[in-house]
């Protein structure tokens, strides 16, 4: 039996704080905000099976970026006691701010308790009847739990992307409005490398305001492509004056819905992108590498 | 996460729920979590361990029937139409000799393909139809996808197996499933017996003590490929004849406007009718009765039909 080396808890604390904080610098961001419709999840994610928003109960949404099997982990948990708590009480006894709390515990007592700590950062937020009554919260990997006014940026390039939102946010958005918001905000991150952004590159929800019940709704496929196209065109036109950028080619959108895309110029090329940090076609690079498996942590750049 | 257990939660009553129990590993039943996480939550005959204590699987031996000073539910009828599948249940409740209650709701939402009638211990059976809800809804959640209806079938029957003692004990209820078929664009029926067995009805079927007056009635006014409409009012018709032969069974109550409820499972989801659209197919039975008592009589020789 060798005696074991000390070391203080000051220093195991720091170090556990640490490493989770440089695995979840390397992940990238995700947006979640309150607009008109509802509130609005968008994260890139090449992925089409591994989730990083999901349905927990009626009004309320999960979203996380991080270290797949651990946010899963956590998802499942969530839904268990979001379920459990539904069935001993009622359905309306379930709430953000219990699950927030709840997470926030469990969270701590993995920091404290386990030898490595959880690389996540999840958000859990509550549909309201307006604006107003929406809630959101963010839970970090060391259980701090902090209540977002209007938005919130989780991932490795939250303060470059919360700088776009703040400037341009406001709560009275439409979900277009919010979606062509989402993108230029997302797009600053990564190494400011032209990459057009395309429904297969991103996860979007929505929980609907105006959906009885359960109000998580996926946007994938044809809705996603068409938000997208009603997004794109004036986002260029939003963030800069550039004339002739339209975003790329209408992503494959035969926009059936097209009321707002009618100067869509015949944008043969991936991006116009002239104009400078906020456009919307300044997105990371190699979604490529990211597919399959690591769709959770986005694969980029990360070195370890 | 070897044995380690902590307790997460303050002094309300979820303190005792251990956080291991949530990040473990393990099936997306929710029933089966119930069972590990907190087994007093799941119906009382569900595990043995509890059934000692006071509660239903306290109750002593009753006649077969059941105790008479609990609410019983009655009738319920489903049957497949061209476009899915339409239930309809009576709404009396009787204790006894005694009606219960009047208004009483024994069909429910199962998930947004299926719906769910009880017949029997209205309390056990409004208990299994809302852990049911839950089962599929927790799946759904947690797999990202539906259950198969043959799926939510077999769980249905396992929740009854469930309560297979409290049943032996005169405590019986047992749900009919109607759901469609998202695979093969279809309405399918599945009932149940008290020791889970499963069974897929063609056609049509009842439950409850009524149902042999409904069935009666609907092998007489059922024909394939019928519209949701006509469906809706054979089972209307059906429900009044078990109501007019069987004393817990409630016919429309005119004056209280209180109706069967009727839901239908189409390719556009789960639909109950409103307590007017309810009505008017009550209404056209009920004056219908006012001049043929007995109701529409079939055809004896089919060729002169």
């Amino acid at each position: 039996m060798s005696m074991p080396f000390y070391v203080s808890p000051e220093q195991v604390m720091k170090d556990k704080a640490d490493y989770a904080r440089k695995r979840i610098s390397q992940i990238r961001s995700g947006v979640v905000m309150t607009c008109e419709a509802g509130i609005l999840l968008v994260a890139p994610n090449p992925s089409r099976a591994l989730r990083k928003f999901s349905e927990m109960y009626d009004r309320i949404a999960f979203a996380a970026v991080g270290r797949y099997n651990e946010f899963e982990t956590l998802r499942k948990a969530g839904v268990r006691y979001a379920d459990m708590t539904g069935f001993t009480y009622d359905r309306r006894d379930v709430t953000a701010r219990g699950l927030a709390d709840w997470y926030g515990q469990l969270l701590g007592s993995l920091f404290t308790d386990s030898p490595k700590p959880y690389e996540v950062e999840i958000v859990v937020a509550e549909v309201g009847k307006t604006t107003a009554d929406d809630e959101i919260y963010r839970i970090t990997f060391e259980g701090s739990v902090a209540d977002e006014h209007g938005f919130v940026v989780v991932g490795g390039q939250a303060d470059r992307v919360a700088d776009v939102l703040k400037e341009q946010y406001s709560p009275s958005m439409t979900l277009i409005e919010a979606m062509r918001l989402a993108i230029a905000s997302l797009a600053g991150q990564g190494d400011g490398n032209s990459e057009p952004i395309t429904s297969g590159q991103l996860e979007v929800a929505l929980l609907e305001r105006s959906r009885p019940h359960r109000a998580f709704r996926r946007l994938t496929g044809a809705r996603l492509d068409t938000l997208l196209a009603e997004a794109r065109p004036a986002a260029a036109g939003a963030t800069a004056a550039a004339n002739g950028s339209s975003g790329g080619p209408a992503a494959g959108a035969d926009a059936d819905g097209g009321g707002a895309a009618p100067e869509t110029p015949t944008g043969g090329s991936a991006n116009g992108d002239s104009a400078a940090g906020g456009s919307p076609d300044g997105g990371s690079p190699d979604d490529g590498s990211s597919g399959g498996g690591s769709a959770a942590d986005g694969g980029d750049g990360s070195g370890a | 996460m070897t044995g380690r257990m902590f307790a997460v939660g303050g002094f309300e009553p979820q303190a005792r729920w251990q956080a291991a129990a949530f990040l473990a590993p393990g099936s997306s039943s929710f029933a089966d979590f119930l069972a590990v996480a907190a087994p007093d939550l799941l119906p009382r005959a569900a595990h043995p361990a509890g059934a000692g204590s006071a509660g239903p699987g306290g109750v002593p031996a009753a006649a077969p029937g059941g105790p008479a000073d609990i609410a019983h539910g009655t009738t319920i009828a489903a049957a497949v139409c061209a476009d899915g599948v339409v239930m309809a249940g009576d709404r009396r409740a009787t204790a006894g000799n005694v009606i219960s209650q009047r208004d009483i709701e024994k069909v429910f939402r199962g998930d947004e393909f299926s719906c769910v009638g009880i017949a029997g211990v209205a309390g056990i059976g409004v208990d299994l139809v809302r852990l049911f809800g839950v089962e599929l809804e927790h799946y759904e959640k947690l797999e990202g996808r539906s259950l198969s209806l043959e799926g939510k079938a077999n769980r249905l029957a396992g929740l009854v197996k469930s309560n297979l003692g409290a049943a032996m004990q005169g405590l019986v209820a047992v749900p009919l499933l109607a759901g469609y078929d998202v695979d093969t664009d279809q309405g399918r029926i599945f009932s149940f017996d008290v020791a889970g067995g499963k069974y897929e009805e063609q056609r049509f079927a009842s439950i409850g003590s009524g149902s042999v007056f409904a069935r009666g009635a609907l092998k007489k006014l059922y024909r394939d490929g019928m519209s949701l409409d006509d469906v809706v009012l054979a089972l209307m018709e059906a429900l009044y004849d078990a109501a007019d032969d069987d004393s817990a069974t409630g016919g429309p109550d005119m004056s209280r406007r209180i109706y069967p409820i009727v839901a239908t499972v189409t390719a556009d989801g789960y639909n109950r009718l409103t307590d007017e659209a309810a009505g008017r197919y009550a209404e056209t039975v009920v004056t219908e009765r006012m001049r043929l008592p007995d109701g529409p009589p079939a055809p004896l020789h089919p060729a002169a039909s």
